[in-house]
């Protein structure tokens, strides 16, 4: 048995080398080679740094650089500022952030630029008052600055971080480190900066780089809320890369390269800071301030008003898919109307959504099961190599392997739909084995002896006692494998080549034309796959565990 | 059937061997009693007879059950029963599909198998709790349905890894009589592991002290 668990591992193993390793190896080096001006399709022959120097000569290039770092370190210290302050101040708002946690990005997007457009819900409160009668003549999404795009990214990053930090403080014995600091006569809020956060803070740090690697390349999101002429430079990249002039693509893949090592000199840059940051709190710490005036009420405040603007936007994608005339400064549509859903041309990339979350999640729940099961019988440690593979498409920005991914599957005669499912299943995949693991290696171990002690063998105990015991988190992981599948955007245009259009390239390519509605319609449906599949992964066990009180409790 | 353990060791990865070779018979219907302090190995010990044995430990010496080496088999081909400190009922089963997950797949037939099932009930006192949730029982009901849910497997020899000291006095004694009757009765040799020393008077057998 120990064999064939050891059998069972290896071929999983073969698979994950195979199917991810490997294809993002060679996507990630064919870019680089095209960034290096060695392209063989077009005749191009390197090494050489004229893509490079093609890249830095397109117009508004230092302004996308620029764009791009306040984009993208602005957001990620917004939100970790608002998680912070929601964490200390309001941790009954945890309850809320699976569901926005699982809202795509594209459609989250969709929803704060109804609310922030200069004819959106916010003007049309102000307009109110001030008398207006048209719109504002200036700029509040798309803006050049790109704050809308730094604002939804904040609001889009916040719940992942309040989520991270609030499973890292369970770990931190907090009555007790408060009590502590209270009875020395330190306030709530000085206790909170002073002893919690310098331990809270190291728990995090590898979400927080996630988000400030995801916030730096981010594209859905920027083509939406951003700035347009010039973009982000992970626009201009896309742009680049699906230009219809093949010859784009080397400085395309020049800048992908290039954004790969700015977000890792980002990220150095920002560990050297949390160090400045420690050593200065170690000053502050020393003196011995007991704070009474120190609260944590301004970042509060912003978390709750990051979270209102996103409750928000979810709420105006509804009403806008339904609306019948929503003429400015109206507050509320004239009617509501079922035009929108008509012309059915949401029908398609609905199916098309369905078919690639519903397969590239079975999939990977098989695998994850396997790989899990394979280690059980090969009775082997957790390999944690192995998970620091899964993990790199989840680090490693999308565009800097995509392109090559695509020249690769193009080579092996790949067609579209195909292409764009195994794009997804390299991150669909690390993500349902991370939810699973943990509830799978908490399993007591004694149900399995004890079913093992009443003669079930490893196949019994597997389909009658683990995966029951487990169905709860194999529900959760197959919501959350849903939603990423359903969120993935640029593996699904590079792959698909806009042949295959799901919910979350139609939401962006709606975004920008002029028909509110049917940008809704996408948006709602895009928004509300995931929801749905979490009500369900909530629903189900209950309902099936419904006289079962030990199934419930955990 | 008769449990034989012969010069059986067990040795942690890169450690000492918890215990002294270890040789003890306990012929059909005894029970015969390990004590020792706690972490001494007597868990392990059990774990090691049943083939639960951990990875990081390895094993020396025999395990005979009815004259034929068990040691290489896994688990589930030892048909060695074994009761823990808690029932370990199965939480997304029934008090009744418990039972009919130990009871030996050897009795067919849809009735017959519920038959037998309705029957252990009877002689646990849990008559009419086939549909029950297990987490809605007391202590001292879901020891007995875990130890009829071992005797349905038709085990050929029984581990008992102090099975009653999460129970109180009262109800203790009972529990431990139960099971000891239902033991004797199947004619099961008995490995009791225990640090009380009234479980050790109760069993009546032999006691090995384990240090």
């Amino acid at each position: 048995m120990k064999r064939a668990g050891r059998g069972l591992r290896a071929a999983v193993l073969a698979v994950i080398l195979v199917g991810f390793a490997l294809p993002i190896a060679a996507g990630a080096g064919l870019t680089l080679a095209a960034a290096l001006g060695h392209l063989p399709a077009l005749g191009q022959a390197g090494p050489t740094l004229a893509p490079l120097r093609e890249l830095i000569g397109l117009p508004g290039f230092g302004t996308s650089l620029a764009l791009t770092l306040f984009t993208g370190i602005g957001s990620t210290l917004l939100a970790l500022l608002a998680a912070l302050g929601l964490l200390a101040r309001f941790p009954a708002v945890l309850r809320m952030m699976p569901p926005l946690l699982a809202t795509p990005h594209a459609a989250l997007a969709l929803g704060l630029a109804f609310l922030l457009a200069p004819s959106g819900w916010i003007a049309r409160v102000i307009a109110l008052p001030m008398g207006w009668q048209v719109p504002p003549p200036f700029a509040t999404v798309n803006d050049a600055q790109g704050l809308a795009l730094l604002f939804g990214l904040a609001v889009k990053e916040m719940p992942f971080l309040l989520l991270m930090l609030a499973a890292a403080q369970a770990r931190l014995p907090m009555a007790q480190i408060m009590a502590a600091g209270r009875s020395l006569g330190y306030s709530a809020g000085a206790v909170w900066l002073k002893l919690v956060l310098p331990q809270l803070y190291p728990l995090v740090r590898l979400p927080v780089f996630i988000t400030l690697a995801y916030a730096l390349s981010v594209v859905d999101m920027a083509m939406i809320l951003g700035p347009g002429q010039p973009p982000t430079l992970a626009v201009v990249l896309t742009r680049g890369f699906t230009d219809p002039d093949p010859a784009m693509i080397l400085p395309a893949s020049a800048g992908a390269v290039l954004l790969v090592l700015l977000i890792a000199a980002v990220i150095g840059v920002w560990w050297l800071a949390e160090r400045g940051m420690a050593r200065a709190g170690r000053r502050w710490i020393m003196r011995g301030g007991r704070g009474r005036r120190l609260n944590l009420a301004l970042p509060a405040a912003l978390g709750q008003g990051l979270l209102l603007a996103g409750v928000s936007a979810l709420l105006l994608i509804a009403v806008w898919a339904f609306a019948f005339r929503w003429s400015f400064p109206d507050l509320w549509p004239e009617g509501l109307t079922l035009r929108g859903w008509m012309w059915g041309s949401w029908a398609r990339p609905l199916v098309t959504t369905l078919v690639l979350a519903l397969a590239t999640t079975t999939l990977a729940l098989v695998l994850a099961v396997a790989w899990l099961e394979g280690e059980d019988r090969g009775q082997m440690p957790r390999a944690r190599w192995a998970e620091g593979l899964l993990l790199s498409p989840l680090l490693l920005p999308q565009i800097g392997f995509l392109f090559g991914l695509n020249g690769l599957f193009l080579q092996l005669g790949l067609q579209r739909l195909p292409a764009v499912f195994w794009a997804q299943m390299l991150f669909v995949f690390p993500y349902v084995l991370l939810a699973l693991s943990d509830p799978w290696r908490s399993i007591d171990q004694r149900q399995i002896r004890a079913a093992a002690a009443l003669g079930a063998g490893p196949g019994r105990r597997l389909f009658r006692v683990k995966l029951p015991l487990l169905a709860a988190p194999l529900l959760a992981a197959a919501a959350l494998g849903i939603a990423v599948s359903t969120a993935q955007f640029l593996p699904t245009l590079f792959m698909g080549a806009g042949r295959v259009p799901t919910l979350a390239t139609e939401a962006v390519a709606l975004a920008s034309g002029a028909d509110r509605r049917a940008a809704a319609v996408s948006g709602l449906l895009l928004a509300g796959l995931p929801a749905l599949a979490y009500a369900l992964a909530l629903g189900l066990p209950a309902l099936m565990f419904r006289n079962r009180r030990a199934m419930r409790a955990g | 059937m008769t449990l034989e353990l012969r010069a059986l060791t067990l040795t942690p990865h890169g450690g000492a061997p918890l215990f002294p070779a270890l040789n003890l018979s306990v012929p059909p219907g005894m029970i015969y009693t390990v004590m020792g302090p706690s972490g001494v190995g007597k868990s392990t010990l059990l774990d090691a007879i049943g083939g639960h044995l951990a990875p990081q430990f390895r094993l020396q010496g025999e395990i005979f059950l009815d004259g034929l080496n068990v040691g290489n088999l896994p688990a589930e081909a030892r048909r060695i029963g074994l009761m823990f400190q808690e029932a370990l009922l199965f939480p997304h089963l029934s008090v009744g599909e418990n039972l009919a997950f130990g009871l030996t797949p050897a009795l067919r037939g849809r009735s017959a198998r519920r038959q037998a099932i309705e029957a252990a009930l009877d002689r646990a006192g849990l008559s009419g709790f086939f549909d029950r949730d297990p987490a809605t029982l007391s202590g001292g009901q879901r020891a007995r349905a875990a130890l009829m849910r071992t005797l349905l497997a038709r085990p050929r020899a029984l581990l008992l890894d102090e099975p009653f000291s999460r129970l109180d006095a009262g109800l203790r004694s009972e529990i431990r009589h139960f099971a000891f009757e239902h033991a004797r009765a199947e004619g099961l040799p008995t490995l009791l592991v225990t640090h009380d020393e009234s479980d050790a008077q109760a069993a009546g057998g032999p006691v090995h002290l384990l240090a």
